[in-house]
């Protein structure tokens, strides 16, 4: 049995009681990382001195009995695309592979306070942009269910390293489905939390108006603490939301009579695997035993929200991406004729091609004489989108689905297709236009690969959203099921 | 059928984009922008007249702070990461024949 286990509560109780030191926990984490990473190659870079050393300072805390933080001493993994100050953030692309950052983005400042230990930056796809962590420029992940698998994206490295027990929580970003995807396809818990509820601050950003950092966890439980800690408003932040934070495991007690189910008809339908929609009906029958109600619904604009993100997200990205310039910082070309031209070769050699496809399309969609066919009617689409679900949620508590149409898929098998990569997200894009926010959970498995049920709330009732995942969780035991590495 | 965009444009995107590419990756991104540039053309099934465009899904404008000047980043760390600098300036290609 691994120390991870056991969910934050319990490992609190066992540093309390002495029985394990945080020293242990790091360890475990390492350990394991010697074990197994070199099949599941779920970390970039790794940060074991650092990570002893503050352990040390923490078990003498602990001897001294001021265990403070809500996450004292839990060892944590994190998307190599939140910076971290003096460890190297690469974003998975070869343009920022000498990048050691000289702030902390204001989730690791949170994490600071909360006491809980950097083990070390995920792989994940290049600068957020794919759906299966097969653009990184350094090294693909795979899934730890079955290493001929991807882990799904673009956070799969921080999904994977959950699933093989290498941490116990990791961070992960979420632009159209980068943290429920990969949740889904390696088995564990991963929340997109409401726009705005987390600063963005230290994010490197992809689209900003979608993207959001959140938890993935192995348990409800854990995700909602985890939430907590980074939760809030930001002055760094301007687009970070002056809402008050609730106590998130508040609803965790696995009541959810009366609940208010709606389940749109157009996430089960077409493109759907069977197997996947089998999982999601069975889902809904132990919904329905723990007193919940469901009713079919529709999202009538669903068919339309691919198109959408991925014209509004590549416009974004293509100006947020212009910052690479081979000048201040990142990769620069050598044998440069003139300044532009060390743009155009530092950028050329320094992004992979699905990065430079959607700089392109976003500059087209941009572009003189193409923005109102384009971008702005992509902009009018999204206003549709986030009606639908305002819509649904006047008379239903949450939405429920699946995360994926299909189980985690080999690596290799889309990679030379960018539209049928893009439809891995179809069910989990919907949100980040709507801006709601949405958890994926275990809810079965498909020739021995994990399948995910998405939940999705209202705008900050993330509440709701732990309190029917906790519920579904208790009521049954796919969350225990390890995968054997 | 037409295509949504051509080879031409691509390269003057690339261009925009300060993106330099080869001919071979002109005529590969011409193809696959086509395709997604045609998908995206479904938007067109769609009536927008008299809908707002949403670039921002929380209901908030103008958030304001105090100008309150703090202390900046110290030359050292502003070189940190620069790929050329000498004497605490980045150095660049000359820009002025």
């Amino acid at each position: 049995m691994s120390l991870f286990d056991h969910k934050v509560r319990d490992l609190h109780e066992l540093l309390q009681k002495k029985e394990v030191s945080v020293t242990d926990l790091v360890k475990e984490s390492y350990n394991r990382i010697k074990d197994v990473d070199d099949k599941v190659q779920a970390f970039v870079t790794l940060d074991e001195e650092n990570a002893l050393n503050t352990a040390k300072l923490l078990d003498e805390k602990l001897i001294a009995g001021q265990m403070q933080g809500s996450l004292f001493g839990m060892p944590i993994g994190i998307k190599d695309n939140i910076v971290t100050k003096d460890l190297r953030t690469t974003c998975s692309s070869k343009i920022l592979e000498n990048f050691t950052p000289i702030y902390n983005a204001s989730v690791m400042e949170k994490l600071h306070n909360a006491e809980t230990i950097t083990i070390g930056k995920l792989n994940m796809d290049e600068f957020a942009m794919g759906s299966s962590t097969e653009n990184s420029y350094y090294q693909k992940t795979k899934n730890p269910w079955n290493l001929n698998t991807v882990p799904g994206g673009s956070s799969g490295g921080s999904a994977a390293s959950v699933a093989a027990g290498e941490v116990l929580f990791s961070l992960g970003s979420d632009t159209g489905g980068s943290i429920r995807q990969p949740a889904a396809y390696c088995g564990v818990v991963g929340l997109k939390p409401t726009y705005g509820r987390i600063s963005r601050f230290g994010l490197v950003a992809f689209a900003s108006s979608l993207d959001q950092i959140g938890p993935i966890t192995r348990n409800v439980e854990d995700n909602a603490y985890l939430l907590q800690a980074i939760s809030g408003v930001d002055p760094m932040d301007s687009t970070s939301a002056n809402v008050a934070v609730p106590d998130f495991t508040k609803g965790l007690t696995g009541d959810i009579k009366g609940l208010k189910i709606a389940v749109p008809k157009e996430y089960l339908g077409e493109g759907v695997q069977e197997d996947v929609r089998n999982s999601v009906l069975e889902a809904l029958k132990v919904l329905e035993k723990l007193g919940a109600t469901w009713e079919e619904v529709s999202l009538p604009h669903s068919k339309y929200a691919l198109a959408t993100y991925y014209l509004l997200s590549s416009s974004e990205a293509s100006a947020n991406l212009s910052r690479f310039d081979g000048i201040r910082y990142g990769y620069r070309a050598e044998d440069a004729e003139s300044l532009i031209d060390l743009y155009k070769k530092s950028r050329a050699e320094g992004f992979g091609d699905e990065v430079k496809r959607r700089i392109m399309l976003g500059t087209f969609a941009l572009s003189s004489g193409y923005y109102d066919a384009y971008y702005k009617k992509a902009q009018k689409v999204r206003t549709l989108i986030k009606k639908d679900f305002e819509d649904v949620f006047e008379k239903y508590d949450v939405i429920v689905g699946p995360t994926t149409p299909t189980p985690a898929f080999k690596i290799g098998e889309n990679v030379d297709d960018p539209l049928t990569m893009y439809a891995n997200d179809i069910l989990t894009i919907p949100v980040n236009l709507a801006g709601v926010p949405g958890i994926s959970v275990p809810c079965g498995f498909s020739n021995g690969l994990p399948l995910g049920l998405q939940i999705i709330g209202k705008h900050f009732d993330e509440q709701s959203i732990y309190k029917v995942a906790y519920a579904f969780e208790q009521a049954t035991d796919y969350h225990q099921q390890k995968p054997t590495l | 059928m037409m295509s949504r965009i051509t080879i031409e444009e691509v390269k003057h995107v690339a261009n925009l984009a300060r993106l330099a590419i080869t001919e071979e990756e002109a005529e590969k991104f011409q193809k696959q922008l086509d395709a997604i540039i045609s998908f995206a053309e479904q938007l067109n099934e769609l009536d927008t007249e008299g809908i707002e465009p949403t670039s921002h899904v929380l209901d908030m404008k103008n958030v304001m702070r105090e100008d309150v000047p703090t202390k900046g980043l110290s030359i050292e760390e502003v070189v940190k990461n620069a790929p050329d600098h000498q004497d605490g300036q980045i150095k660049v290609p000359s820009i002025i024949e």
